[in-house]
């Protein structure tokens, strides 16, 4: 074993950190919380110029031939600043759907203009009562003489009020739940028959929700089998819950920082609070879930594209788990030790708070993932 | 031994009961059943109500306007009150100066503040926290000189909880800095209207603008403002900190919490079936019930123990610390029974139903619960002290 970073890596990592200091320090969260989108194209542009936007996908796709792994060097760092750009939405979800199953013309007209940051995308899975289930899925797909008809309401869709694509998941056949009979399809938010509804959520980082009231795809439009994405859902899915895992890492490790920082500088009873052993221990406490998260992001990325599924999903759970109950414990004892200014609007630590809450939440929360983890097999069967 | 109530305070709790159901206006009834937010104007409101029923102060004595009840039944109404979901009272007239200045004010004092504070025609704050001075109060800088029957004050405070609405604030200042630093503080009455003083307000992370920052420059306090004697402010602002210790713990509020997460357990639903037909979040929800039996039980021992006359204990510490846990573990899980929902931020009605439309504001502003009013760290220093005799350096 070897967790090293590559030279590459840590080049990587290195123009990232430079790249959040100077064009997206945390205090830019707080004017992006104003501005509908939640991010600028602007910025979006220079991520796709400096390519870290293709870092996750293989070059047949336009990528540079790396791995999910890559991308989470670049989340972590991101993670730090709460960089709000949809990168998780664009690479993770609707990017991969493009690179995993699109055809070498939907790759070259979609997935491109998203990997030179010139567009974004959002994947619309997810819907009311589903609870975090992927194939929970009720929307409808019927065939048409030239392709199908969408119907149905999607919640929650990470970034769908600004994305120009829209990787919808509908169901061919079968019943809410079934693996079988779910198909992806290419849909522009702009056409006829979609109304997208902006949601704000606790951080800048808006969803959407989106009606689908016949709207018509033609047969271009369909990514890979329009029967048979369940599998790729559940894959993409974990995507965005390794990516949420390592955008956590870095959101923890930043919070744990300021953390110690005021227990350095502030001073009540005639001495530095960080004497305080009590509050030592805390800190303490936050720096071991904070290594364990980035661990456990890191094991998420790895076992990703592990060629048995169930290896998989143990790893982004277990990921996922940590990252929810440490992240949750880094947020609210940021929060805490910070004393009355940690409740302040204007102090950063609450925005860690808040993502925190959310990136714990998204694909996903603690309890999900424990239900999800027991019931896999190989769980009980080395018992007997 | 005996744990129940009398046939007579169960009467007063259906008596009580009732009335607030019959009393609460409208429109604040609306949100209260649906465990809305509600802003100064409503709080106001609901005061005058109750103050036109002789009960928005039930601990202050017959003499001043209470309604002369026992503490068995201030805990019953408030109990009641919290449980109703009504808007939550300002403490700072009611509870902390009203209450001081009755003990230690001047038949002035008395006859000028307490009237109004019943009514609800005079709004207080509490201006003893500074930048520099949190959880060690007594470090305070704000300094008030005296000049001829005038003291000067000077300093700034902050997290003031509603300066912005207040017609009064009563401040900590020091008077004497060539003494040990609890021995030089006087307590002072000053009028928000004074030249020299501004407040401005800022956002929690809930995004209410709760609290403000409070400068004093130069405001001149006439000396009849002094409460007491002057360098006692510590020892007064010390004994306010006994009074009502079986409030703290919140109970009849986290009972509604859980309430309130039962209900938007039942309204939300995974494949099909709700929340709370679900086994698992069903036990979390228990969990979290059997914990405030515990404290309700804890309570109820500081009740029987206040009603006996026995001098509070620093078991008021206990209910502070686990009440304040409490209270965060109910909008914990009620953001988590949310699910995706617990997302959404200050969205237009209808995006998530109304009775989640709070709950992540409250979430992260329930947060301060374990901050203000002595933080739990200054709890769990003062059990360790106190209650347990542990060694200090
Ligand atoms: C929502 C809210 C409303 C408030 N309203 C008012 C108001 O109306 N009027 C007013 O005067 N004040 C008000 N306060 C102020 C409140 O009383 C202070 O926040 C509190 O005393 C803590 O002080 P601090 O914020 O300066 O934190 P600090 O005292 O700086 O504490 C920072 C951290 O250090 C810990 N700590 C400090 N000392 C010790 C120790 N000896 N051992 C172990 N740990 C320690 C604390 O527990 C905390 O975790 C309010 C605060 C909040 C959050």
């Amino acid at each position: 074993m070897n967790f090293d970073l590559t030279e590459d890596q840590q080049l990587l990592v290195k123009t990232v950190q430079k790249f959040c200091k100077t064009e997206s320090p945390v205090e830019r969260v707080r004017k992006m919380r104003d501005v509908e989108r939640g991010w600028t194209p602007e910025t979006w542009a220079k991520i796709g110029e400096l390519g870290w936007l293709m870092v996750a996908f293989p070059e047949d796709a336009g990528g540079l031939g790396g791995s999910m792994v890559d991308a989470g060097l670049i989340l972590e760092q991101l993670g730090k600043s709460l960089v709000p750009e949809p990168y998780i939405a664009s690479v993770a979800l609707g990017g991969m759907a493009i690179a995993k199953a699109g055809s070498p013309e939907q790759i070259e007209q979609f997935l491109a203009p998203m990997l030179a940051g010139e567009t974004s995308l959002a994947l619309a899975y997810s819907e009311s009562g589903a609870r975090f289930n992927p194939h929970c899925i009720a929307t409808k797909a019927e065939k048409t003489a030239d392709g199908y008809s969408i119907t149905g309401d999607k919640t929650f869709v990470l970034n769908g009020h600004a994305a120009d694509r829209l990787v919808v998941a509908a169901r061919t056949s079968g019943e809410v739940g079934d693996e079988k009979g779910i198909g992806l399809f290419i849909v522009d938010p702009a056409a006829s028959g979609v109304t997208v509804q902006r949601v704000t959520c606790m951080d800048s980082q808006n969803v959407a929700n989106i009606r689908f009231e016949g709207a018509k795809v033609s047969g271009g439009q369909v990514l890979g089998e329009p029967d048979g994405a369940g599998p790729l859902l559940d894959y993409l899915v974990d995507c965005g819950a390794a990516a949420t895992c390592a955008e956590g890492a870095g959101a923890m490790q930043a919070a744990l920082a300021m953390t110690r920082e005021y227990l350095v500088e502030r001073e009540q009873f005639g001495t530095k609070i960080g004497t305080f052993q009590a509050l030592q221990h805390r800190c303490v406490d936050m720096f071991v879930e904070t290594e364990l998260a980035k661990g456990t992001a890191l094991m998420a990325m790895i076992k990703l594209d592990d060629p048995d599924p169930n290896e998989r999903r143990r790893a982004v759970s277990a990921a996922k788990w940590q990252l929810a109950k440490g992240g949750g414990y880094v947020g609210r004892q940021a929060t805490q030790l910070h004393g009355g200014i940690g409740v302040t609007d204007e102090h950063d630590i609450g925005l860690y708070f808040k993502r925190l809450h959310i990136l714990g939440t998204l694909f996903g929360d603690e309890e999900y993932h424990v239900r999800r983890y027991m019931n896999l097999p190989g769980f009980v069967s080395n018992v007997a | 031994m005996d744990m129940s109530f009398t046939p007579e305070q169960i009467a007063f709790r259906q008596e009580v009961r009732e009335w607030i159901q019959s009393a609460m206006p409208k429109d604040l009834r609306a949100k209260a059943d649906v465990d809305g937010n509600f802003d100064n104007a409503e709080v106001m409101q609901w005061h005058k109500v109750l103050a036109k029923k002789g009960w928005v102060a039930p601990h202050w004595p017959e003499q001043f306007g209470g309604p002369g009840w026992d503490a068995t039944k201030r805990f019953i109404f408030s109990e009641e009150i919290e449980l109703s979901g009504a808007p939550a009272l300002s403490p700072f007239g009611l509870a902390m100066v009203g209450p001081l200045i009755m003990q230690f004010g001047s038949d002035w004092q008395k006859e000028r503040f307490l009237p109004k504070i019943l009514a609800g025609e005079e709004v207080w704050c509490q201006g003893y926290s500074e930048p520099n001075a949190g959880s060690d109060l007594a470090s305070l800088a704000t300094s008030a000189t005296q000049d001829g029957d005038h003291y000067i004050l000077n300093g700034q405070k902050t997290w003031t909880t509603y300066a912005q609405y207040a017609d009064w604030i009563f401040v900590l200042a020091r008077t004497n800095p060539d003494v040990k630093k609890q021995a030089g503080i006087s307590f002072f009455l000053v009028d928000m209207k004074s030249d020299g003083v501004t407040a401005k307000p800022f956002l929690t992370t809930g995004n209410t603008p709760a609290f403000c920052e409070t400068w004093f420059e130069n405001v001149r306090v006439p000396a009849k403002q002094l409460v007491g004697e002057p360098n006692m402010g510590w020892t007064y602002a010390k004994a306010l900190l006994g009074h009502e210790r079986t409030l703290v713990a919140a109970v009849g509020i986290s009972t509604r919490a859980i309430l309130r997460i039962k209900r938007i357990a039942a309204e939300t639903s995974e494949a099909g079936r709700s929340l709370l037909d679900h086994p698992g979040f069903r036990a979390k929800i228990a969990r979290l019930e059997m914990k405030l039996e515990s404290l309700r039980m804890a309570n109820y021992r500081a009740l029987a123990s206040a009603q006996l006359g026995h001098a509070p204990g620093p078991e008021a510490s206990i209910l502070k610390l686990r009440g304040t846990e409490i209270q965060q573990e109910c909008f914990d899980l009620m953001m988590e029974v949310m699910g995706e929902n617990s997302l959404a931020w200050f969205n237009e009605p209808g995006v998530i139903p109304p009775r989640q439309q709070w709950v992540a504001s409250t979430f992260n502003y329930v947060r301060a619960a374990s901050i203000y009013a002595g933080s739990n760290e200054i709890q769990k220093n003062i059990i360790a002290k106190l209650i347990l005799g542990l060694p200090t350096k």
